[in-house]
This record gives structure tokens, C-alpha cells and sequence, in this order.
């Protein structure tokens, strides 16, 4: 005698804790196996890139940290990037220095985020009371130098906003003395795991092909054993001039991705360590006025500045008409801006590339053929974080 | 075949009837075509052992509402062997229907649904050609640039309806979009005598 049997839909989300966000899957189940995974995203849609098109290029920063909200200044970086690049403007040293570290921080604030979620994901909880503390430290430093935990508006075109305050680099240096023995603990208590392993192992795996054909970027396309980060291959401010490794995992699953990232955060440390180091004292934003608000004091003497600070902030500084497309290696992958102006002084287009979005079209890819309860795993190993995926 | 140059005259050679100009400019490779040669062209720098452009990075378009051939697709890849960036791009028509790349490229898929969602422009041979960052059963395309910013519909929650209800969009006040663009770019004699020094000069 045979079973008729019929598979399951199901609706995951969108208001889920696991679905990292809001993300609604329609999964087509047969018993416990995931046969088909449909994802429906758009819940958290603001029209970021609508708004930009209406806003001035100072006025458009905000909107970067908004994307990705757990690595705000990463984002914000690739926007500066693209008009230094066609308005041609010098960036002193000291700013591409702030700019490097304070991305790295973004970098051990994201994948402090994602491994604690993903392990919380599969049953452990205590890691991410772990994480979440040193998270608080690193948002000190944001608030510290922005007036922000999260939204920072920090970077400009030319640099950075202001100085860093009296007592930050002692501060940030004292964090790096002690973050490492941190990630240790964060290991003792996930990398050897046995029910952490047995959730991870084998699961959500990409092969090499698959990982360019879906668009990867960042850790998963590492994961799977390619090579491939743009701050070293196509290096931008200066990470020419740093030393740092790019760990590389072999079997694309999901732990390979795991040990990816907990590798990277300890080559941030270093690279914020060495950041601190070289940093010289001097300008931290472009000297030319045109681009670069004047400070408080030259407003108060000098009538040029007071011209400027009023163009700036009203009209704006206008970019000539190009095109161009920047990425910068975000925590997440490869976060892109394509950006068109037409030199007037708000962006005529500006196309956001979002490591996520590629991430998360292959869900059906990754999960087809595992058991449901594999989905949060495969979901936390992705990265994803709706503000970018949806814009 | 290390440098873009390189990568420039190899392509102008091999698919010169079908490449209408190219341009390197911030170290990318700028490629126009012709809609019909895009599969053709894709395919080639994906499989050329000399090209291996592997990856699509994003595909988008650009609105020009006042131009007969409106939108301008661009497609913009990325060659990790020889760490290479093209961007590709055409123009068409407000109802041309273009043919896809999710057979040559899976990761194309979502961002072929994106520039439907947002431009309202078609694929041909789409597999699951759906809206896919807007609203169920939302109208228009907002990225458009005839589309209003603050659009047309707003959604609540009606208590007397007991469900979410979309109506159009009451604003108390109107958007305001204040020109601060200045066309003064100092006086007119002014700016006649500093070329007239510069051509002596």
C-alpha cells in the first residue's frame, strides 16, 4: 500500500526572528526537506535611491548609513569614494587613515553581529551576550567621533567630518590590546562546539563556479576558496600601505564561513592597530573651500569662508557630469556605487549595489534539499541585513 | 593582456562590428552596443580565455524622459582573473522589450526583476519575471523620473475597515523642493576679462 502524500507550503516570516529581519520565505516542504524556497523581500523598501536622486551630495551621506545599519561608515565610503574619484579631490593622509580605521571597526561591529546571531540561531546563547558588550564599546567610538551610535554621517567627500576627539586613539588603541583574547573566548566557546559543528558542517555548501555565478562577494565567495578581497586587489585609500591577511576557507560551507569571519576580525585589529600607529597629525577634510565646509572660527573672520560655508549648505557643491562606479570590500562583500551626475549639485542617478541582494537570490540554491530547521544557519551564514537588501 | 588598453583593442578587434564605441575612464572600461549584440557580447567576455568576465555585478537603467530612446541599460561586470571592470551599456525605446541574462549569468535573475520593478522595462525569456522590492500589488515605477517623490498611494491601517487600506496620498503640506541652484557665476565683464588674460597668458 502506498502514502498519498502532499507537500507543505509554508510561511516564514516576515516577522521572524530568525529571518534576520524582514524577510518573508514561502518554503515548499516535503516532510522535513525544503524542496523550494521563494523569497519575498521588500517589507523594509524605502526608495533610498529615489531620495538620493532629490538630495544634495552632502545632504545624500545619511541615507549610506541607513543601507547596511550594523557597518554604516563602510557604505558611506564608497559613496565619498565615487565623487573624490570624479571631482578629482586630495585626501589628506590623516583622513584616509580615520576613514581605514573607522571601517575596520565597522567590520568587527558586523561580524561580531553575525556570528553571535548565527550561533544564537542554531542554540547557543550565551556568545551573543559576549559580542553584544564589545558591540557597545565600538558604538562608544562612533558616538565618540559622530555624535552616533549607529548613523554616524561621518565621511565626506575630501575626509571626514571632524577630528577625533581628545583620548579616542588612546582608547581605541587599549580596546585592540584586549579584543584579541575576546574572539578567543567567542571561539572557546564556538569553534570546537560539537552541536555548533554538527549545525554547520556540510551545510549551505557553494562550490567555487557557483559562488561567481550567483554574484558572490566578500566572505562567501572566500569561503569557497577564491581568493578575492578589493582592498587587496584593487586597493582604495590606503590599504596599500597596511599589512593584512585574507583568510580564505576551503569547503564553502557554512563554517569555513564562520572561521572566515572570525579571522577577518582579528586582521581588523591589526589593521586598526597599525592605523593608529602611522597616523600623523594634520588635515582631516579637503582644503579646498569649494568642497570642505570652513570651520567655526574662519566663518566669524573671513568673508570667502562665510560665501562658502552658505553655498554649501544650501545649494551644495556641484559635480561635473560623469559616470562612475565605485566599490569598496564592505563586511558583507562588495558594496558598489554607480553613480551619474550631470553637474548640477544632486546626483542624477545613483545605483546602490548591494552585497546582500546577491546573497540572498541564491537561497533556493543554498537550501534546496537541506531540512527546515537548516534554514535559520544557511540565513545567518549569508549576512543578510534587510536595510541593504531591500534599500 | 594585462592592461585595460589591452583589453580594449581585443575587444574593438574581435567583435568590432558590434561594439559601437569604448572609453577607459577611472580605470573602467566603458562599452556602448546595440541591443540586439548584447547576448553575443556577454557571451564572448565571459568565455574569452582573455577576458573571463565571470561575475555581473549589477545590472541597472537610467531614466532620460526627454530623449525618443528613453532609458539606458547598463550592465556592469567583473573579471577577477585579470581584475577588470566593464561597464556596458544601451540604449532603448519607453516599450522595447531586451532579452535577458539569467541564462548566461544566474545572478542576473534579481537584478533583472529590480529594473522591471523600478523602470518598467521588459525581459524576454525571463524565467520569473515578478516585482520584486515594491508592494503587493503596487502600481507604477517609482525610479522612473516622471514618478512624484512622495508617490501616489499611502497605506494605514483603518479601524473602522479592520484592515490595511491603501488611498492616495494626502500630504498637509506640499513637498517642497526649493531651486537653491544659482546660475550667477559672476559678472559677465568680469569673466570676459579672465579669459582674455588666460588667452594671453
Amino acid at each position: 500500500m502506498t502514502k498519498k502524500t502532499k507537500n507543505l507550503n509554508l510561511n516564514f516570516g516576515p516577522q521572524h526572528p530568525a529571518a534576520h529581519g524582514v524577510l518573508r520565505l514561502i518554503l515548499e516542504l516535503d516532510g522535513e526537506v525544503v524542496e523550494k524556497a521563494d523569497p519575498h523581500i521588500g517589507f523594509l523598501h524605502r526608495g533610498t535611491e529615489k531620495l538620493i536622486e532629490n538630495k544634495t551630495y552632502m545632504q545624500a551621506v545619511p541615507y549610506f548609513d541607513r543601507l547596511d545599519y550594523v557597518a554604516p561608515m563602510n557604505q558611506e565610503h564608497a559613496f565619498a569614494l565615487a565623487i573624490e574619484r570624479i571631482l578629482n579631490i586630495e585626501v589628506p593622509i590623516r583622513a584616509k587613515y580615520i576613514r581605514v580605521m573607522f571601517c575596520e571597526i565597522g567590520r568587527i561591529l558586523s561580524h561580531l553581529l553575525n556570528i553571535t546571531t548565527q550561533a544564537l540561531d542554531v542554540g547557543a546563547l550565551t556568545p551573543s551576550l559576549w559580542g553584544f558588550e564589545e558591540r557597545e564599546t565600538l558604538m562608544t567610538f562612533y558616538e565618540r567621533v559622530s555624535g552616533s551610535r549607529l548613523h554616524a554621517n561621518y565621511f565626506r567627500a575630501g575626509g571626514v567630518h571632524q577630528d577625533l576627539p581628545l583620548g579616542l586613539a588612546e582608547d581605541i588603541y587599549k580596546f585592540c590590546e584586549k579584543f584579541p583574547k575576546i574572539i578567543n573566548d567567542l571561539e572557546s566557546l564556538l569553534t570546537d562546539n560539537r552541536i555548533f559543528k554538527q549545525r554547520n558542517v556540510d551545510i549551505g555548501i557553494v562550490t567555487k563556479d557557483d559562488a561567481l555565478d550567483y554574484s558572490f562577494s566578500g566572505v562567501m565567495i572566500r569561503g569557497s576558496g577564491v581568493p578575492w578581497d578589493l582592498r587587496k586587489s584593487q586597493p582604495y585609500d590606503c590599504y596599500e600601505e597596511l599589512e593584512f591577511k585574507i583568510p580564505v576557507g576551503k569547503n564553502g560551507d557554512c563554517y569555513d564561513r564562520y572561521l572566515c569571519r572570525i579571522e577577518e576580525m582579528k586582521e581588523s585589529t591589526q589593521i586598526i592597530k597599525q592605523c593608529l600607529a602611522k597616523m600623523t597629525s594634520g588635515p582631516i577634510k579637503s582644503l579646498n573651500g569649494k568642497i570642505s565646509p570652513p570651520s567655526k572660527k574662519d566663518i566669524k573672520q573671513s568673508m570667502e569662508a562665510l560665501i562658502h560655508h552658505f553655498k554649501l549648505f544650501t545649494e551644495g557643491y556641484r559635480v561635473i557630469s560623469d559616470e562612475i562606479y565605485t566599490s569598496v570590500e564592505a563586511p558583507k562583500g562588495e558594496f558598489g556605487v554607480y553613480l551619474i551626475s550631470d553637474g548640477s549639485s544632486k546626483p542624477y542617478k545613483c545605483k546602490i549595489r548591494a552585497p546582500g541582494f546577491s546573497h540572498l537570490q541564491s537561497i533556493d540554491y543554498l537550501i534546496k534539499g537541506h531540512m527546515l530547521a537548516d534554514v535559520p544557519a544557511v540565513l545567518g551564514s549569508l549576512d543578510i541585513v534587510f536595510g541593504e537588501v531591500d534599500r | 593582456m594585462n592592461t585595460l588598453q589591452d583589453l580594449e583593442k581585443k575587444i574593438n578587434s574581435e567583435l568590432n562590428t558590434k561594439i559601437k564605441s569604448t572609453l577607459i575612464k577611472h580605470n573602467q572600461l566603458y562599452i556602448q552596443i546595440e541591443k540586439e549584440d548584447l547576448i553575443d557580447v556577454t557571451l564572448f567576455i565571459k568565455t574569452n580565455k582573455g577576458t573571463k568576465f565571470r561575475q555581473i555585478i549589477d545590472i541597472t537603467a537610467v531614466d532620460y524622459p526627454e530623449n525618443t530612446k528613453r532609458f539606458k541599460i547598463v550592465y556592469l561586470f567583473l573579471s577577477h582573473e585579470y581584475n577588470q571592470r566593464i561597464i556596458l551599456s544601451y540604449l532603448i525605446g519607453e516599450h522595447e522589450v531586451i532579452p535577458s541574462l539569467t541564462s548566461i549569468y544566474p545572478g542576473a535573475n534579481w537584478m533583472e526583476r529590480e529594473v522591471f520593478d523600478m523602470y518598467g522595462v521588459n525581459f524576454k525569456d525571463h524565467p520569473d519575471l515578478r516585482r520584486i522590492l515594491t508592494d503587493y500589488n503596487f502600481e507604477g515605477h517609482p525610479l522612473r523620473k516622471d514618478f512624484p517623490l512622495t508617490g501616489y498611494t499611502e497605506v494605514r491601517y483603518s479601524e473602522d475597515q479592520k484592515k490595511v487600506i491603501s488611498e492616495p496620498v494626502k500630504l498637509e503640506q506640499n513637498y517642497r523642493n526649493f531651486d537653491y541652484e544659482s546660475p550667477w557665476e559672476g559678472t559677465k565683464y568680469i569673466k570676459e576679462e579672465l579669459e582674455n588674460n588666460d588667452k594671453k597668458n
